[in-house]
């Protein structure tokens, strides 16, 4: 039981000087992609191996106390997602890429046992292919700056006392023993802390609005639905850092006058959902929820909400609907949620990621934050960069980072040496950037004049090959589906806009089609209810903007640029390049090609079927495609 | 025993549920979500009674049932493979993923179950693994980097090791 603040102090002095008494200790990833890729079969092995060769573990640190040398522990998502399994070691910084179980034997043998490096563990760059031994110098990690996601494979997510030992609830500490609720707010607005979900609505406005109401009631609401396609930064922080947004919230409840909070994760997120259990029932456990909090007569308790699967439920007012029990559907405001939120009671809603900021805006003050970033965006922001990128993954970087950095340094650039065309920035409420963006300050304010937005982080890279006016399809058919049918403008108007560039994908789309298209558009940008809505028909804006003259060549000319569509694919036979050997003819399976021996021959488009058997049969490489 | 018969069904597991989780109207979609774990899917009759039980008109939970997309009113697959569509995967070619399987299980237009109960085919938007797309997830087992070979491997082996304890396919 942590009873005051000098419990906690003790506890995390007692945490690090046990620190002190071990050796190394091997921190396997245990994210979602890690795990998917065998992790755990690979922390079992190792564990395995340690404890049968009598290298004094103490695996699972439930037990605090004996002093060891070697400790194997889970930790959570590092972000480098793509080089997965990953296996560190520390004190050493030591970073091991694609781990496989039959490592495991090579890593206690030749690093644990000798102290020497695994070269072929080591990860190499695919272009320069240099070897890295610390996460420190890769590309990958030097331009990042890891503050959200500092703890993030670096700590046991399932034990309370790494938290604790690395600074964690000292925050929580401070504001309960020496601020008062507006002190906090104070703080949180002088650091102009911005919302990460996607908005950039100032918290410490929200903050406050909330601790000025007047009522008994209030609440304090954690929105994890994170369900951009595309984007995973909240799900890495609820996996690897759970207690960093427990204080967050618990700040947060202190601030603005809440008792209790909720956390609304994902259905998709079950290991998120596991991690946060375990973390509220031990800070249960040690007094860091529920009555009396470090016996500073504050309290407050927490509560995990699964989603069901529906998109809206992002949206504020949605979100809550859901917590109550009811279909998720937004509402008209005002009030706003700070008025009625909950119930209709007063609500605080952040998002994970913002309330995962404030711990440590507390600690070293809102001057420190206000050092990183842009002036009207200070601070960083996580992104889970994936497409058509080398280096696939989370990243955190400070605020007004280009694009070109972002692809190049961090990301490694376009794979197969293809030609970087597009990025998807912030999902389906987002829109596409262009080349001529590569050198634009990635914040909240000019992105907005792009057209695009921060949305939740998620940034998906494509390259040449890649048809923009089929990734507007894309996104209309999500929003469309996701759309929860209560405006008119919202559940029409999407319908409506898919069916144009369905028409356009497969070769039917007229003139008329583009205008009524972008006319649409713009009525449901200002006609929804919700933010879904209102943000719905940015993807289709936006190619449109950037991209028209592939829509141009989808309309006029029946032609896929990119060769994406299947339905304007074509074949034709270059006659320069056909000697007439037949072979074409006698692969087609719908006898669409006809000619005579050594004399071009010619495709029927009427009766060919597109199957591609003669492309890659002819010998000359006469078949083209177009 | 397959739960997706409509004889005399037992509501024991369906009150115990209710119970472990209060009476109150907020907890309704956390008791489907449980409901639907005993049962794969959500069958009528449970919902018309968890409704009288808990004192809430039908047609509200029926709301609540369709409205989201976890929830099905049709019984689904021992293995439910759920396919990611999200914009990482589906720029690295979901698409094949989702042909191959279909083909793979051998499932007509417009059908989503195999006929014997044993998988279930869904698309999803984005399962937030972008790093190892293309993605599926076969009951909650996250499978990264896929390609149309590696999924009829896994289902292969699927198929396999309910050999061993049934031979009904």
């Amino acid at each position: 039981m942590i009873k005051d603040r000098g419990d906690l102090e003790r506890a995390a002095a007692a945490w690090r000087e046990e620190q002190k008494k071990c050796g190394l200790k091997v921190l396997i990833c245990a994210g979602t992609g890690c795990v998917a890729g065998g992790s755990m079969e690979v922390y079992r092995r190792i564990k395995e191996l340690v404890e049968a060769e009598g290298l004094n573990t103490l695996v699972d640190l439930d037990k605090h106390g004996d002093s060891k040398k070697i400790r194997v522990s889970p930790s959570g998502c590092h972000g480098f997602c793509e080089m997965g399994p990953i296996v560190r070691i520390e004190p050493k910084g030591i970073f091991y890429t694609k781990v496989k179980p039959e490592d495991a034997e090579d890593i206690v043998e030749i690093t644990l046992k000798k102290g020497e490096v695994i070269d072929r563990l080591l990860y190499r760059h695919p272009v320069t292919g240099e070897r890295y031994i610390e996460e420190e110098n890769m590309p990958f990690y030097k331009k990042q700056k890891r503050n959200v996601l500092k703890n993030c494979g670096r700590i046991n997510p399932e034990d309370i006392f790494e938290y604790i030992g690395n600074n964690g609830y000292h925050a929580l500490a401070k504001v309960l023993t020496e601020m008062t609720p507006e002190g906090v707010c104070q703080i949180i607005n002088k650091a102009n802390l911005r919302g990460r979900g996607g908005g950039g609505f100032p918290a410490g406005i929200k903050w406050d609005s909330v601790r000025k109401e007047n009522s008994e009631i209030k609440y304090v609401v954690c929105n994890g639905d994170e369900g951009d396609p595309g984007a995973f930064m909240d799900r890495s922080i609820m996996e690897g850092d759970p207690h960093r947004v427990l204080e967050g919230m618990l700040i947060a409840g202190y601030a603005s006058g809440a008792k209790e909070g909720y956390i609304y994760v994902r259905a998709e997120y079950p290991l998120a959902v596991k991690r946060l259990q375990k973390a509220v029932k031990q800070a249960r456990e040690h007094g860091l929820l529920g009555e009396n909090i470090l016996s500073t007569g504050f309290s407050f308790d927490i509560k995990i909400n699964k989603g069901a699967g529906a998109f809206v439920c992002g949206e504020g007012s949605a979100l809550t609907a859901s917590i109550e029990g009811n279909r998720g559907m937004p509402r008209t405001k005002p009030p706003r949620t700070v008025q009625a939120g909950l119930w209709g009671k007063p609500t605080l809603l952040n998002n994970v990621e913002t309330f995962a900021n404030v711990p440590d805006i507390i600690i070293n003050g809102a001057e420190w934050f206000l050092g990183m970033g842009t002036p009207n965006s200070p601070g960083t922001k996580a992104f889970a960069l994936t497409g058509n990128i080398v280096n696939t993954g989370l990243i955190e970087v400070p605020m007004g980072i280009t694009l070109r950095e972002i692809i190049y340094d961090i990301g490694g650039g376009i794979p197969g040496g293809k030609e970087f065309k597009a990025v998807q920035i912030g999902g389906p409420s987002g829109g596409c950037l262009t080349k001529k963006h590569m050198d634009l300050p990635l914040d909240f304010d000019s992105l907005e004049k792009a057209g695009a937005m921060i949305g939740s982080g998620g940034l998906v890279v494509m390259d040449e090959d890649a048809c923009m006016v089929e990734v507007a399809r894309f996104f209309m058919d999500f929003t469309q589906k996701e759309s929860c049918g209560k405006c008119v403008p919202c559940r029409e108007g999407t319908k409506r806009m898919l069916e144009i560039l369905e028409r356009i994908v497969s070769g039917n789309g007229t003139m008329e089609d583009i205008e009524l298209l972008e006319e649409l558009a713009i009525t449901v940008k200002t006609g929804s209810l919700c933010g879904l809505g209102k943000t719905a028909a940015n993807p289709v804006l936006t190619t449109l903007k950037y991209f028209g003259d592939e829509y141009l060549a989808h309309v006029k000319e029946k032609k896929c640029p990119a060769g994406v569509c299947r339905a304007l694919k074509g074949y034709s036979i270059d006659p320069e390049k056909c000697k007439g050997c037949s072979k074409c003819s006698k692969v087609c399976p719908v006898n669409a090609i006809t000619g005579k021996i050594k004399q071009a021959f010619t495709i029927d488009r009427e009766k060919c079927i597109k199957c591609g058997a003669c492309v890659s049969t002819c010998p000359f490489n006469a078949v083209e495609e177009g | 025993m397959l739960a997706g018969t409509h004889s005399q069904r037992s509501f024991k597991r369906v009150n115990e549920i209710i119970k472990a989780n209060g009476n109150q109207k907020s907890a309704l979609i956390t008791i489907l979500q449980e409901v639907q774990e005993e049962y794969r899917y959500l069958p009528e009759e449970i919902l018309t009674y968890i409704a009288t039980v808990m004192g809430i008109s039908p047609s509200k939970v029926f709301g609540v049932a369709t409205f989201y997309e976890n929830f099905s009113l049709e019984p689904k697959g021992k293995y439910v493979i759920k396919v990611c569509d999200g914009t990482a995967c589906h720029v690295r070619k979901s698409r094949d993923i989702l042909k191959a399987l279909r083909k793979k299980l051998e499932l007509k237009e417009g059908q989503n179950t195999t006929k014997d109960l044993l998988f279930t085919l869904e698309t999803v938007s984005c399962l937030g693994a972008c790093g190892l797309a293309p993605v599926m997830v076969i009951n909650d087992k996250v499978y990264g980097k896929m390609t149309p070979d590696a999924v009829e491997k896994v289902i292969d082996d699927i198929i396999e090791s309910e050999g061993i304890v049934n031979d009904q396919r």
